[in-house]
């Protein structure tokens, strides 16, 4: 999931537009731009898709480290296909934030002050190559099983934003697996990396979700809107139901050794990740917060001359143009 | 001075949660009528639950004699799409 923990607002509207507006969503209507909705909902999805676009971007930065790296021709051209995809994931998650009331500029510089945030999993570095893989295959794989639900969330823009990434992310998860599973049945240094990296990244994984359902103060507001569609610990177990066989199929060991089938459950049990670690990434102290962010202030940075210069030139050319008129 | 009043490209939204489509034109002196212009050719039969007017030369669009530069160069990007890939069944959906 690209946004965690995302604090719901609550509303001080009035209570018969409230309960109008709730009956709406309960009936299953979409919210547009235009339509009346409780600050609360507007600030809530400000937030979380803005945390999401975020992620986005700042999610290119760990699978960028590798473009230039890639073993083959091939497997490059797919990274960089995949990276650029993720900036049209971005871009359109952004537009649906527009929408909202807020701009694009307020938005990034919001991520690059540190006041929003972004997707705790980028925090983690990409070592080699078996990173990339893991990361199509496990990262996106868990960004799929917020994402897919997300398609019938109950504002417009965003659900339709999300049906769009969905439809282009399943290459994205695809990849990931052809590229780990080339490893996995490769060499035994190569099936190594590969274990190494689902060891690496399992649970950062998991983090992904958020925190328990417990622990999880923000979810009854935004399910009952309609802008969160399951529980953290919901599509945790849906995504470790989907990946423990996966990973069996390649040959690799279970990163946990707290995975057993629970026949009662139906569900596969698991280890829980180490939350205080969760925490204390999102905080800011994971092993790449520093770099990432100064990564994204650098790029804003060094691109001012280039939005500035096409806007002259814009200007510039209208101003030509109005004055041949 | 002209008095000829300016064309509208018309977009419906169908239904909730769709995306405006554009349906066609018509011409109006302003954006207000050209709305209620719009329902009246393009929404009598419950066509729509929203309308967009544009005025037409507010659209910038490509041109058809482009369509080789622009598109061509997807054409042999074919690991964009998930099936250039071979997912064994036992795996599941991907």
């Amino acid at each position: 999931m690209y946004a965690q923990m995302v604090q719901s607002e609550a509303s001080t509207d009035d209570p018969e537009k409230l309960a109008a507006f709730q009956a709406r969503i309960d009936a299953g209507e979409k919210i547009e731009p235009k339509d009346w909705m409780p600050a609360g909902y507007r600030k809530t999805l400000i937030r979380q898709i803005g945390q999401h676009a975020h992620s986005e971007i700042v999610g290119q930065l760990p699978e960028g480290n590798w473009i230039t790296r890639a073993p083959t021709l091939e497997r490059k051209a797919i990274l960089l296909a995949k990276v650029q995809d993720e900036a049209g994931h971005g871009l359109y998650l952004y537009c649906a934030a527009e929408t909202l009331g807020v701009s694009r500029d307020e938005l990034t510089e919001m991520l690059l002050d540190g006041r929003m945030k972004y997707s705790s999993i980028f925090n983690y570095p990409t070592l080699n190559w078996a990173d990339m893989g893991a990361v199509g295959w496990l990262v996106d794989g868990a960004a799929i099983m917020n994402q897919v639900p997300l398609q019938r969330t109950s504002f417009g823009p965003y659900s339709r934003a999300m049906i769009r990434v969905c439809k282009e992310e399943s290459f994205h998860a695809r990849q990931g697996f052809d590229a780990i599973r080339k490893m996995a049945t490769g060499t035994p240094a190569q099936k190594k990396m590969a274990q190494d990296a689902v060891n690496r990244l399992w649970f950062p994984a998991l983090m992904m979700f958020g925190p328990s359902d417990a622990d999880s103060v923000h979810s009854t507001q935004s399910m009952a809107w309609k802008i969160k569609m399951n529980t953290n610990d919901e599509l945790r177990q849906k995504f470790v139901d989907q990946t423990v066989p996966q990973i069996e199929f390649l040959g690799l060991d279970l990163p946990d050794e707290g995975i057993t089938w629970n026949e009662e459950r139906g569900h596969y049990d698991y280890s829980d990740p180490d939350w205080s670690e969760f925490f204390d990434v999102i905080k800011g102290n994971g092993p790449c917060n520093t770099d990432r962010l100064a990564a994204r202030n650098k790029a804003w940075k060094d691109g001012e001359w280039v939005r500035d210069g096409l806007l002259a030139h814009a200007r510039k050319k209208a101003a030509r143009k109005h004055a041949a008129e | 001075m002209k008095n000829e009043w300016p064309l509208w490209e018309i977009f419906i939204r169908g239904q909730h949660g769709m995306s405006h489509r554009h349906v066609g034109s018509l011409h109006a002196p302003d954006a207000e009528m050209a709305i209620k212009n719009a329902r009246d050719v393009y929404t009598r039969r419950n066509e729509g639950v929203s309308i967009w007017v544009v005025e037409a030369n507010n659209i910038a669009a490509s041109s058809p004699s482009d369509k080789g530069p622009l598109y061509e160069p997807s054409e042999s990007k074919v690991y964009r799409h998930p099936t250039f890939f071979d997912i064994p069944d036992e795996v599941g959906a991907m």
